[in-house]
């Protein structure tokens, strides 16, 4: 058994005050000055040391607040009450909400699992990913008790050709090239953000942070820079078809993405010539067809398929697909066509939260790309301002490198503990077995057709309630 | 044992917020303009303003309706000086599934013992799916004399023992009981409260995996003692006690974790209660490392069986692909009560990808359960417990119209209790308001009394809801609502004819 993969993380604190949910508006006029203030018995002691943090103006009180009510329900004048902030309803999007980012936030400078009490507060369901259940075993099959480690819970997958028997020639030896394979420790690859504030510094952060994590990080070929010379052989440089200097390369690269599929005659030439016997990616676009094309490029002989999503877990094509209907669809028609086994395929797009990357491989991948929660770990709110060339609220361009790769690592870290839950609550004990394990999941429309499908029908006479 | 002619239900006892300022939908805000005429005292049906020493005051703002009074006393006010306007605290509060609505109207039961009048959705959530989306399809009403009025009230009982073995024949006069909830989650006092409302009400409560304190022996013949999987405070003595003696497999929230206690709230008492080490985490294990297969757990049952051989068993367990195959397997081990978790269920402390992600809400796993044991030919000798979820006497009806005998409540006696679900149940010393807390000092802001007056209120008003319910659908005893899907429409799926 390999030794146990383990992600040390402490806590990063931010630079910036996150921004919160809710505030306190206390109001001083008509105090009554009461011998006891009902601020004083405030149990987190929020009042106690109270402080403006005047560069971003930001009450201390806000960020300590954990909305007890209590003050509120106490206070004789009424003078104390609570409101959403609606600066925090602004940040992010539809789809990067508020509420992952503030939850990325608290695991990249933590590096913990996200705790809480009271039941899922939370929607029945939702679009994309938030529209499947992970199966978990009781009684009739055992769990894995992987969570605090008291049970072994391997994570590694494997990328590159896998072909299903080796062919000799006359000599004996292998008639064809039989293709490194890169074992990585866990599921997950970085891959950096397709905007932000994004200097070489906190490039070289992220590979910093690949390093240590034993993964692997992508990096556009303008992107690419002299400081991550010394972390080659962690680096998967992206190139395209304007490829032609070997200055895209710093030093030997174990892995190489072709960005465009329309590339790969030119780039795949490229690649074998400068960085010869390296595991080749080949990036394809999600959109209409995407089944087809994966499998065209699967027959050709390319063995690492990444299936390349919107920014928002879509179909570039097509918001209202999602990158889950996409990689299943993909998965299926591969093994279908009796490929699935010699290909690995990587998704990316929208992997915004831990669970993602577990139902993402369910759907059938064998690894994720994650790309904007790295950013969102650097404290980025989503606000776009970099786009239009404004200054990042956060000044995520000033962050040190090491500060980049601790908070990164933080993330991840969470991130490959939720794995383990997932995977030991399903009482799977390999990555490489979860993938395509959809049997082991509950889908939305299959449930709700099931169950509710007939529950439609309303006789005249009757009414609802 | 309670028979449907000697069982009374209690009375209720109105028992205002422990708060000096209760949490309404509305403020009335009331300008220097009033001449203390008394107009809006006179008009107003809810009690909100107050006549004292010359002055009208708004005294109870919370219990406004709004727009949706009959008689506003701001169109009333002869000088204009009254104005209503949303309470912005009430936009603080709630979620999808416990919206400040359902939260508001849950405080109202258990102040009145009633549901509330107007301005509060206390029949749904937002949650947009499941429960939410769910709706019962009843005769329309014909005028004022709705059908069954004045009729008998419906019979609510269940037997909790449909075996038919030598074990106890218990029967609860409603459809319902506690979940267990252990202690070191909650305080003394919020355990006491919740068994004294169930003993009122001639029903059950269970002690959760945090052993049986020696406060609840008087209350013996109303407590189910739980047996998880860290074993904590499990005796042969406590197993002896009772009359139903559940094993939890697993829990809704946290479906393939054990319980997990912090240490700040792991306090001497705590500690004593579960021989364990004062300040440290408490982790359960997961599962039950002495059952891998339904042989495994027949082992367990007889395990009891041969402790207390008249004890009904219950097997709480959670919702996975195979739920059915748990189900029918707990059937055959010799079990008397199958409890199904769902995946929304309450918890003191779960991570919320587990929360969120594994395994299914209890509307989808119930029915599947609730036809393979009928396929199975056993239907009627399991008693199916519901829970994970369910908020309100409307989600009741729903889940026993879709194949529950009966459910199980955790999360809503907490709301009685004045639970806001800031979601902290976990952290530092616990509740703030007194509630899933081990210390001493927060714990005592509930008074037993207050906290058993509450819970029993909530339950009246279901009760007297559940009833309207019925005699609406023309039925005389709840039973009759098992598994009766026609009863129920889903809007997503809705046609009209």
């Amino acid at each position: 058994m390999p030794k146990k993969y383990v992600i040390h993380t402490r806590i990063v604190p931010h630079r910036f005050e996150p921004v919160t949910p809710s505030g306190i508006i206390a109001w001083e006029e008509g105090c009554l000055k009461c011998a006891v203030c009902v601020k004083t018995l405030c149990i987190y002691g929020v009042y106690d040391h109270r402080g403006l943090n005047a560069t971003q103006m930001i009450d201390s009180i806000d960020n300590e607040c954990m909305n007890c009510f209590r003050c509120v329900q106490s206070c004789p004048k009424e003078l104390i009450h609570k409101s959403m902030n609606p600066e925090f309803k602004a940040i992010g999007d539809s789809y990067w909400a508020p509420n992952i980012i503030a939850r990325l936030w608290y695991q990249a400078e933590t590096g913990k699992i996200p705790v809480s009490g009271a039941g899922y507060p939370g929607p029945f369901s939702g679009p994309g990913f938030d529209s499947m259940w992970t199966d978990m075993s009781e009684i009739v099959r055992p769990t894995r008790d992987g969570i605090h480690g008291r049970e072994y819970i391997s994570t590694a997958v494997d990328i590159g050709k896998k072909p299903a028997f080796l062919t000799f020639d006359a000599d004996g030896k292998p008639a064809e090239d039989v293709n490194a394979i890169i074992d990585i420790p866990l599921p997950i690859m970085l891959r950096i953000p397709s905007f932000g504030s994004i200097t070489h510094g906190i490039v070289k952060g992220w590979a910093m942070a690949a390093e240590r994590l034993g993964t692997l990080v992508a990096v556009p070929e303008e992107q690419m820079s002299a400081d991550l010379a010394a972390f080659a052989g962690n680096i998967i440089p992206v190139v395209g078809e304007s490829s032609s200097g070997a200055e895209v390369l710093r030093g030997y690269h174990p892995m190489v993405e072709i960005g465009a599929p329309e590339a790969v005659n030119v780039s795949g030439k490229f690649v074998e010539k400068q960085n010869p016997g390296a595991v080749t990616v080949v990036a394809i676009p999600l959109a209409e067809g995407i089944e087809q094309r994966v499998l065209g490029l699967a027959e050709a002989g390319f063995s690492v398929l990444h299936i390349q999503g919107s920014r928002k877990g879509s179909f570039v094509d097509d918001q209202s697909r999602s990158l889950k209907e996409g990689i299943r669809a993909v998965h299926v028609k591969l093994v279908e066509s009796n490929m699935r086994d010699r290909v690995t395929l990587l998704a990316s797009g929208g992997l915004a939260m831990a669970e993602h990357v577990a139902k993402a491989i369910i759907c059938g991948a064998d690894a994720v790309y994650v790309d904007f929660p790295l950013l969102i770990a650097l404290e980025c709110r989503m606000c776009r301002r970099c786009v239009k060339g404004l200054s990042c609220p956060v000044s995520i361009e000033e962050a040190s490198p090491e500060w980049v790769a601790l908070r990164s690592i933080n993330l991840i870290g969470a991130w490959h503990n939720q794995l383990l839950e997932v995977m030991g609550a399903m009482g799977i004990r390999d990555a490489r077995r979860l993938r395509g394990e959809a049997g082991r999941a509950m889908f939305f429309e299959d449930l709700d057709q099931a169950t509710f499908g007939s529950l439609g029908e309303l006789k005249e006479g009757f009414e609802l309630e | 044992m309670s028979s449907r002619s000697d069982f009374k239900y209690p009375k209720v006892v109105e028992t205002p917020s422990r708060f000096r300022n209760a949490i309404g939908k509305y403020r009335l805000h009331r300008t220097d303009d009033c001449i203390a005429c008394g107009k809006c005292v006179e008009v107003c049906p809810y009690g909100v303003h107050v006549a004292k020493r010359g002055m009208v005051l708004v005294k109870h703002p919370y219990r406004c309706v709004g727009p949706e009074c009959p008689d506003p006393c701001y169109k009333n006010c002869p000088q204009n000086a009254l104005s209503l306007r949303r309470n912005q605290d009430f936009d603080a509060l709630g979620d999808f599934r416990w919206t400040a609505d359902l939260l508001a109207s849950t405080w109202h039961m258990a102040e009145y013992g009633h549901v509330p009048d107007a301005g509060l959705e206390y029949k749904t959530g937002n949650s947009g799916g499941g429960f939410d989306k769910l709706r019962l399809v009843l005769p329309r009403a014909e005028g004022n004399s709705a059908a069954g009025n004045g009729a008998e009230i419906p019979d609510m009982g269940l037997n909790l023992n449909r075996r038919g073995d030598e074990s106890y024949r218990i029967r609860i006069p409603v459809p319902f009981y506690g979940g267990g909830m252990s202690y070191g989650s909650v305080s003394i006092h919020t355990m006491l409260s919740r068994v004294r409302a169930a003993a009122a009400l001639g029903t059950f409560c269970c002690t959760g995996e945090g052993g049986y304190p020696d406060e609840l022996q008087p209350y013996d013949d109303h407590i189910i003692t739980q047996v998880a999987t860290g074993l904590f405070g499990v005796r042969e003595e406590t197993i002896q006690r009772v009359r139903i003696v559940e094993f939890k497999y697993a829990q809704g929230a946290k479906p393939g974790l054990g319980g997990h206690l912090l240490g700040d709230k792991v306090t001497a008492s705590v500690a004593r209660m579960r021989e364990a080490v004062v300040g440290y985490p408490l982790f359960s294990p997961f599962p039950f490392h002495s059952v891998y297969s339904v042989e495994d757990h027949k082992k367990h049952v007889d395990w009891v069986k041969a402790m207390n051989p008249k004890a009904l068993v219950s097997v709480k367990v959670s919702t996975p692909t195979d739920v059915d195959m748990v189900a029918v397997g707990s059937y055959y081990a010799g079990a008397h009560i199958i409890h199904l978790d769902g995946s929304y269920g309450g918890t003191g402390a779960a991570p919320e990808i587990a929360k969120k992600n594994i395994a299914m809400p209890i509307e989808y796993a119930l029915p599947k359960v609730h036809r393979f044991l009928e396929e199975e030919g056993v239907r009627d000798k399991m008693t199916v417990i519901a829970s994970g979820g369910i908020r309100t006497p409307h989600d009741i009806a729903k889940i026993i119209a879709l194949g529950a005998d009966g459910i199980c409540i955790g999360t809503a006696d907490l709301v009685a209790l004045e639970c806001v679900r800031c979601l902290n149940c976990e952290s530092g010393r616990g509740c703030a308001r007194g509630i899933a807390t081990t210390d001493p000092e927060l714990m005592n802001l509930i008074s037993q009394d207050w906290g058993t007056q509450r819970i029993i209120n909530m339950y009246l008003a279901w009760l007297e809801e559940l009833g309207r319910i019925l005699k609406r659908l023309r039925m005389k005893s709840i039973r009759e609502l098992v598994g009766r899907t026609d009863c129920l429409v889903h809007l997503d799926h809705l046609k009209k004819i």
